[in-house]
């Protein structure tokens, strides 16, 4: 039997399948063959990062070098002492997380919120500055990095900032997260509803 | 108080007082709108229909085949003449210009005396009536290149939202992508990278599916204190349509998921560039690549080409305009699933992964801001969802909840869609508080918004932000006014 006919009477197979009208889709083992192989260089300029580090891209950067970096691309937006503006608010905020007042906001910021460090890498070289997303090199993103971690007391010191010493950062809210424990299971609702 | 004072959070303050202000604009200008559901508070003249013959040079027969031509002619009679004065009557702007997605023509006394618009004259591709003006409204945050925009939920009728009502959020503008271009690469714990083209991705056998997709903030200014007055404001983050596209199996088959792979990251190829981490086992069951919404091609605010579908999942996994697709053991932790959409409790601890949408349930007519014009018989509507699956029931309560009777339900009860709902009624004037409160297949009660607080907390005003799926109160008072109101 021939590729084809092979590959034909497999589809035929699957649509079968699929007619079952069921919504999981994880049935079709065939392969097409369509698309290309892509190569190491097609996928050269993608940045993820885990926050292990794996992924990061090579080069290094300092606090002081980062400062320049800010205050030249990123201040305008979050403001010359990292308080926020049209851009989020960068430090500042750690107590502030437990809170049951309504009228009491947490402030969640870099230093008070995000729980790896990695991430803080991966945001801005992908997607800042804002109108000039993708424009920073790797050296200028660890630097800017650094010097946010550095305003936030979280890092200080020479040491140049790379992707096993971000990977390395313990940040304050690192165990903050849970994971989901919904559905919830709700308590019967107020027999004597009223307008609040 | 210093900006750097903890106690401070300007930012959300400036968040809701925006919205609160996109939503005024938006009522100022449909309270005037003959055809608006907000219009019967103000009562104005009834528009005159045109006297008289077709105003010369718009005669139907020799119009000219140039629509910018012809349009340009209109707005020159409509400023200028006698006629002009009554065409602008008639019509749902005042300055004689066609709502979004609408044509301006001039209207006749009586259609059947004179030729209509020529097939053709839209140049092929068709248009609403220039007396339809529901719109998206946008969130008025500093720049509209960060933004999101709200589905007008009171105008819709059965389950599908029209493709150009569909709500937006992006974080980086809407991308402009030439399909001929794109490509999707797919790589990390696979055994054999690949990229594919547009046509690459068409070529696989495809599905559609009928899904929601809500945005989980759909409600973060209602947490503390009723904020924004129309059902488009408290929920108009969610919409329906038609998705079709390739299964994400099918696209993981084809590179090979090397043992050990958990997790995926999907990337947009936005200036915001996108990403989101998927568990794999979620992708195997019912992810799809989309490149179609409602029969044609997916629009460019909602992904063109290409879109992750994540049936159930909140909107911002829905990834946008996606690019590239990396297979690994973990979750990356990218910005939007650790700083972002995490629900923080008041203990300090925030729920993250939160994906799935709970049950939800809203009246969207009568709702926030219409006006009952008096005693009589009223038919109740609106929408049900759930991320788990379909819907099962749906109550209603005209009493703010002390008594419930079943709602009917539209088929086709799809899963993980919306549901139409409706109810009859007969209003008897004395002041009355409207419910839904809808239960899924898997036995979930929406829950009233005192037990939603109950298990989330109050932390701040906006509460936990997200996933606020709480029953929602209208209160219709004695003249027939109705308003948002919390009441549990």
């Amino acid at each position: 039997m021939s590729t084809t006919t092979k590959l034909f009477l497999q589809v035929t197979a699957c649509g079968a399948l699929f007619a079952l009208n069921t919504y999981a889709v994880s049935a079709d083992p065939t392969r097409y063959g369509f698309g290309e192989p892509a190569s190491a260089n097609d996928l050269q300029d993608f940045v993820s990062s885990l926050p292990d580090g794996r992924d990061l891209p090579a080069g290094s950067g300092t606090i002081s070098r980062g400062k320049q970096v800010y205050d030249e691309k990123c201040a305008s937006c979050h403001g010359q002492k990292l308080e926020g503006g049209i851009g989020d608010r960068l430090i500042g905020g750690r107590g502030t997380l437990v809170n049951n007042d309504p009228k009491k906001a947490p402030v969640k910021t870099v230093e008070s919120y995000w729980p790896y460090a990695t991430t803080l890498f991966d945001y801005i070289k992908r997607a800042m500055p804002f109108y000039m997303p993708g424009s920073l090199t790797n050296d200028e993103v660890y630097s800017v990095t650094g010097y946010i971690l550095s305003e936030a007391n979280i890092l200080n010191g020479d040491e140049p900032i790379t992707a096993t010493s971000l990977s390395k950062v313990a940040m304050p809210n690192r165990n903050g997260f849970i994971p989901d424990h919904r559905p919830d299971h709700f308590k019967p609702a107020d027999k004597h509803p009223r307008l609040r | 108080m210093s900006i750097l004072d903890p106690n401070s959070d300007a930012k959300n303050t400036l968040k809701i007082a925006s919205l609160v202000e996109a939503e005024e604009a938006f009522l100022a200008k449909a309270r005037t709108n003959a055809n608006s559901v907000y219009f019967s508070q103000h009562p104005i003249e009834p528009a005159q229909p045109v006297k008289g013959e077709p105003a010369k040079g718009v005669d139907p027969l020799q119009r000219p085949h140039n629509r910018r031509h012809f349009l340009a002619s209109v707005a020159v009679l409509a400023s200028s003449s006698v006629a002009g004065r009554a065409i602008a009557q008639t019509a749902p702007s005042p300055d004689g210009k066609a709502p979004p997605g609408a044509v301006w023509r001039s209207v006749p006394e009586d259609a059947t005396k004179i030729p209509g618009v020529a097939i053709g004259e839209d140049g092929g591709y068709g248009t609403r009536s220039q007396f339809e003006t529901e719109v998206r409204w946008r969130f008025g945050t500093k720049t509209p290149l960060s933004s999101w925009s709200m589905t007008p939920l009171e105008h819709g009728v059965g389950i599908i939202t029209p493709s150009g009502l569909h709500f937006e959020r992006d974080h980086g503008g809407i991308a402009t992508i030439d399909p001929a271009t794109h490509r999707l690469f797919v790589h990390g714990m696979v055994k054999q990278p690949k990229k594919f083209s547009m046509s690459d991705v068409k070529r696989f056998p495809s599905i559609s599916r009928i899904l929601f997709i809500e945005c989980s903030g759909n409600g973060l200014t209602e947490w503390s204190k009723p904020t924004l007055k129309t059902v488009q404001g408290t929920h108009g983050l969610v919409s329906t349509s038609e998705w079709t596209g390739v299964p994400l199996s099918t696209i993981l088959n084809e590179v090979g998921v090397k043992s050990g792979a958990k997790w995926l990251l999907v990337e947009g190829g936005d200036s915001s560039v996108m990403t989101r981490s998927i568990p794999i086992d979620k992708a195997m069951k019912d992810c799809f690549l989309a490149y179609g919404q409602n029969g044609e091609a997916i629009r460019p605010e909602q992904g063109y080409p290409l879109r992750l579908i994540a049936p159930g999942y909140e909107g911002n996994t829905h990834i946008k305009w996606v690019r590239r697709i990396e297979l690994s053991d973990k979750p990356f932790m990218t910005r939007e699933e650790t700083s972002k959409y995490t629900d923080l409790l008041p203990n300090g601890k925030a729920v993250q992964f939160s994906l799935i949408m709970d049950a939800k349930s809203v009246i969207t007519r009568p709702s926030g801001e219409m006006t009952l014009s008096g005693p009589g018989f009223y038919e109740i509507t609106g929408l049900a969802w759930s991320g788990r699956g379909r819907i099962k029931r749906v109550d209603v309560s005209t009493d703010g909840g002390r008594t419930w009777r079943s709602a009917g339900l539209q088929g086709p009860i799809l899963p993980i869609c919306q549901t139409r709902f409706r109810f009859p009624w007969v209003w008897d004037g004395k002041e009355a508080i409207l419910q839904s409160r809808c239960v899924d297949e898997t036995g979930y009660v929406q829950p009233t918004l005192g037990q939603l607080i109950e298990v989330r907390g109050l932390n701040g005003p906006i509460g936990s932000i997200y996933h606020l799926n709480a029953i929602q109160s209208w209160k219709v008072d004695t003249e027939g006014r109705v308003s948002n109101v919390h009441y549990y």
